[in-house]
């Protein structure tokens, strides 16, 4: 079996100009949306209590809602978690009130108002601990976005390095942007599966670059363009078939996984299309306008030996 | 050319066998058992406890399919629950014949149904976090601040004994925010005084200040005695902490610390926040009173044992089975205790504890002592309400400079833990809960399940379609992922990294991410081939070209992951630790994995006409 049966290499460069355009719509749309929505930050970054309420039977939201009012509780916000049986309910920080006493009230009210409410989890994070994860998290997103940038400058050039950084943070920024827009919430899970994808769509960008360093030794003749083209040519069915095999398993954690992998699964899928466009359209576009040459690739002692050898 | 050395293949098989091997605990499950750990940090879990246990068991007629002892606890494997509820009983009520002052803790537990022999090579099951095996989690913050606050108290204590010890006189100490503040009329007086605190508080830094009649002498703790301080502080609270779970009767408690003010405590099995946080939040107190000498006759004593107590006085029975009558008048508090260390004797080379009372409490022990000398005085701990006779010493002399050792019929074991109790009877600084996270048990075996139908049915899709398209070489390809598993499944066996629900997503999406290269090596082979080059020529190029793609790809992964296991904590922390792993076992099961199985199958055929990798022949 074969999908793709390409002889001709797609003249992707011709139509750079318009998968730029494409990449910083979306982009600039992305920065918008969480300009003007901004992300849905779970409890973990916030600080605050949430509780996870398993019932025997489908659970009724308005009640439970007008229950925890009557209590005295305002701010709070209950609905379903994965199933109709099961219920969450975010608390936001209160200064002085402790998550134990909180937990086993707001127990203590739904169990009145339905025997079969038992809990299943709780969760409390104090402020402080919300601002270090978040920085940390900001943090870890910076290093590992130098890292690769260095990495790449070390193995390839820095032009490759800089432009698959970009073409992948500009993933990034479509992540946070989808989940701005939808307010989906974001987790730490969230966070890692945003790092794990930016780290795994720079594949793309290496398979392309190792690839475009092989033509330039190869293909002694050709243009630039020419051998950006075939290279993306070359290289898209290992593409698409290595990210289809890990959107499969990221698939089977959407379809399976339950509520607590939802998000991640989540932020997984958009990470993995959309890698595959940018990571190969967005950056070598970049790396054409950054002026990749043949010698900036190929050192020439290395050269002079290949050429005795063909 | 496609032939490995027989020793590759020998590393690859050893490979697969040991990743079997440490894998196999996994599949036997887990049996319900009961263990018994030590509920004092004075009682040592020792053969004479396995025997008793052991005794136990059999005169009930309850025999155990395995019994474990290990330096902190005894486990008992048993055959089913209602086995286990039953020899819990009977162990504790062999063990702690007073329910109300247990010595040991009695905790129902489960135990991995893997053979011994697997455990005698330390291939143990995974260990579940909280997440999947249900339980509480908590952060605690230590209040630093308050412990610096604590030990500047002290100090100022120690300087005013000091300098008043010494007849230097001054005008005045004052505890202000900036430090120790001592006010002296002339500079001669300040000169001396400065130069017995240097002498006699080290951890005092003094800066002069003022000038005329108001000369300022202003003390603060030097850094490193900060640092010290703090250090001391968090340990201190750990040792405390780990006293309070012990009555929990958690098998397996975990208290640790994190970076430099945490310390995170897991109580797998635990459901009960709020009864978890009381025990952890409760305060010990040390007291120290005098023994009623006057009544200390056998027939006070034998009445007092009846519940005839002298007025005035408390019956209490000490550690080595003698009662004594301690008087209700408490002569010192744990507060004025700063530390407590274990050591020997100066003279009599005996082993000793020594602790270190603040400057208020060593005015008041001199004062005591001196009147007391040849008196018995008790060191009682109290818990909970309930009182402990700790030791009750006999003073020898007038004990002045809040130096105070505590020695005789101790062996060195005594002395450590004697000293760890008195230390550990309070908490050196508040805490405080910054996070905490509660896990149902029936939420922790849904999220095993979810997670392994995810990985389980992502690897079924994945291994269908290399099958399919890339024929006999994706058979070689999900040989290999099959064999990434294993060695991922090991690796976090063997080093008993915590698997949390992250943990799993990770598993899954390694296998996910791990097929690149195996995609990466048949797509090399397949253009290879349609280049025109011979079977074997491709499969050699193949590997060897896409080699260099796959390190490239992975370093960078790697990158990302160790980002996140240095940044990451929690549930980051645990996918970053799967996540890192599995890029590790993905390249060598891809690349040396496969390889081997290539070679194995093509690799000794001379005339290889075709090889199956899917159809290539479009060209």
């Amino acid at each position: 079996m074969e999908f793709f049966k390409i002889r001709r290499d797609i003249p992707f460069m011709r139509h750079a100009l318009a998968f730029n355009v494409i990449s910083l719509l979306t982009f600039l749309l992305a920065v918008g949306f969480l300009a003007a929505r901004g992300l849905n930050f779970s409890i973990e970054f916030t600080g605050g209590t949430v509780l996870e309420v398993s019932y025997e039977h489908p659970a009724d939201i308005e009640p439970i809602r007008k229950t925890l009012e009557q209590k005295g509780y305002n701010d709070f916000s209950v609905q379903n978690f994965g199933s109709a049986r099961d219920i969450l309910i975010r608390m936001p920080l209160k200064p002085g009130q402790e998550s134990a006493a909180l937990s086993r009230a707001v127990m203590e009210a739904l169990t009145a108002q339905d025997r079969s409410a038992s809990l299943k989890r709780v969760e409390f994070v104090g402020p402080q601990v919300g601002r270090e994860l978040a920085e940390n998290g900001a943090l870890a997103l910076l290093v590992t976005s130098i890292g690769i940038v260095l990495y790449l400058a070390l193995r390839f050039e820095w032009k490759f390095g800089v432009a698959a950084v970009i073409a992948n943070l500009h993933d990034v920024v479509i992540i946070l942007g989808f989940f701005a827009f939808f307010q989906w919430e974001f987790s730490l899970p969230v966070l890692a599966a945003i790092l794990a994808v930016l780290g795994y769509s720079v594949n793309e960008s290496v398979v392309v670059a190792d690839r475009i360093r092989e033509n330039f030794r190869k293909m002694r003749k050709a243009s630039v363009t020419q051998i950006i083209d075939n290279a993306i040519t070359r290289t898209m069915s290992r593409t698409i078939i290595t990210h289809g095999s890990t959107q499969a398993a990221v698939l089977a954690m959407l379809i399976f996984g339950g509520a607590a992998l939802h998000y991640f699964a989540v932020a997984l899928t958009i990470g993995i299309l959309f890698g595959i466009y940018s990571s190969v359209l967005v950056m070598a576009p970049i790396v054409r306008w950054l002026g990749v040459r043949r010698e900036d690739l190929v050192k020439p002692v290395r050269d002079r030996k290949e050429e005795a050898v063909v | 050319m496609n032939r490995y050395p027989l020793w590759t293949y020998i590393l690859v098989a050893l490979a697969i066998v040991l990743g079997l091997l440490y894998t196999l605990p996994n599949f036997f499950g887990e049996a319900p058992a009961v263990q018994v750990s030590s509920a004092k940090a004075t009682l040592k879990v020792d053969a004479a406890v396995l025997a008793r246990v052991e005794d136990t068991l059999k005169k009930s007629g309850i025999s155990p399919t395995g019994l474990y002892h290990d330096a902190n606890s005894i486990k008992v494997r048993l055959a089913d629950t209602d086995t286990q509820l039953k020899a819990k009983d009977l162990i504790n009520q062999s063990l702690n014949p007073d329910p109300l002052n247990p010595s040991y803790t009695v905790a129902l537990n489960l135990l991995s149904r893997s053979p011994s022999w697997l455990t005698a090579i330390h291939a143990l099951p995974m260990y579940l976090g909280l997440d999947l095996r249900g339980g509480v989690h908590f952060l605690l913050q230590v209040d630093m601040k308050a412990a610096l606050t604590k030990r500047l108290d002290a100090l100022a204590g120690d300087a005013r004994t000091q300098l008043r010890d010494k007849s230097i006189r001054h005008a005045g100490i004052a505890r202000e925010p900036s430090g120790v503040v001592i006010r002296f009329r002339d500079a001669e007086t300040r000169a001396k005084a400065r130069k017995l605190i240097e002498d006699q508080l080290p951890d005092l830094l003094l800066v002069e200040s003022g000038d005329g009649a108001d000369l300022r002498l202003t003390g603060t703790i030097k850094p490193e005695a900060q640092k010290r301080t703090q250090e001391f502080a968090l340990k201190q609270n750990i040792q405390t902490l780990h006293n309070r779970i012990n009555e929990l009767g958690v098998a397996e408690p975990v208290i640790q610390q994190q970076g430099a003010d945490r310390v995170v405590v897991q109580l797998p099995g635990v459901q009960d926040t709020a009864k978890a946080k009381e025990i952890l939040g409760r305060t010990a107190t040390l007291e120290i009173r005098m023994v009623d000498e006057e009544n200390m006759n056998a027939a006070a004593l034998a009445a007092a044992a009846q519940g005839q107590v002298p007025f005035g006085d408390e019956f209490y029975v000490e550690r080595n089975g003698q009662p004594l009558l301690v008087k209700k008048q408490v002569v010192l508090t744990g507060d004025r205790l700063t530390d407590a260390q274990p050591g020997f004797d100066s003279q009599t080379q005996e082993p000793a504890v020594n602790m270190t009372l603040d400057g208020a409490g060593a005015r008041i022990f001199r004062d005591v002592t001196r009147e007391a000398v040849g008196k018995r005085m008790a060191i009682l701990l109290f818990e909970k309400g309930k009182g402990e006779v700790v030791t009750a010493p006999v003073i020898r002399t007038e004990i002045g400079g809040g130096r105070v050792q505590i020695s005789g019929r101790m062996s060195t074991v005594e002395a450590n833990d004697t000293a760890l109790l008195l230390r550990a009877g309070s908490l050196a600084a508040p805490m405080e809960i910054v996070e905490e996270r509660t896990i149902g048990p029936s939420l922790g075996a849904e999220n095993i399940k979810k997670g392994f139908n995810s990985t389980i049915y992502g690897f079924a899709a994945i291994a269908a379609f290399m099958v399919v398209y890339y024929a006999v070489f994706g058979m070689f390809s999900v040989i290999a992922l099959s064999t990434n598993l294993l060695f991922l499944l090991a690796m976090l066996s063997l080093l008993q990294a915590t698997l949390t629900l992250p943990g799993i997503a990770a598993i899954a999406l390694t296998l996910g991410m791990a097929i690149d290269a195996n995609v990466l090596i048949n797509e090399r082979i397949r253009e290879e081939l349609r280049g025109g080059a011979t079977p074997q020529a491709a499969i050699h190029a193949g590997y060897e070209r896409a080699f260099g793609t796959i390190i490239d790809s992975n370093i960078t992964s790697l990158i990302a992951g160790l980002a996140l296991l240095i940044f990451g904590s929690g549930p980051v922390r645990g996918f970053a630790v799967v996540h890192v792993l599995g890029l590790f076992t993905s390249i060598f099961s891809a690349v040396v994995v496969s390889r081997s199985i290539a070679n194995l199958t093509y690799g000794s055929r001379r005339r290889l006409e075709r090889i199956a990798i899917g159809n290539t022949t479009w060209k």
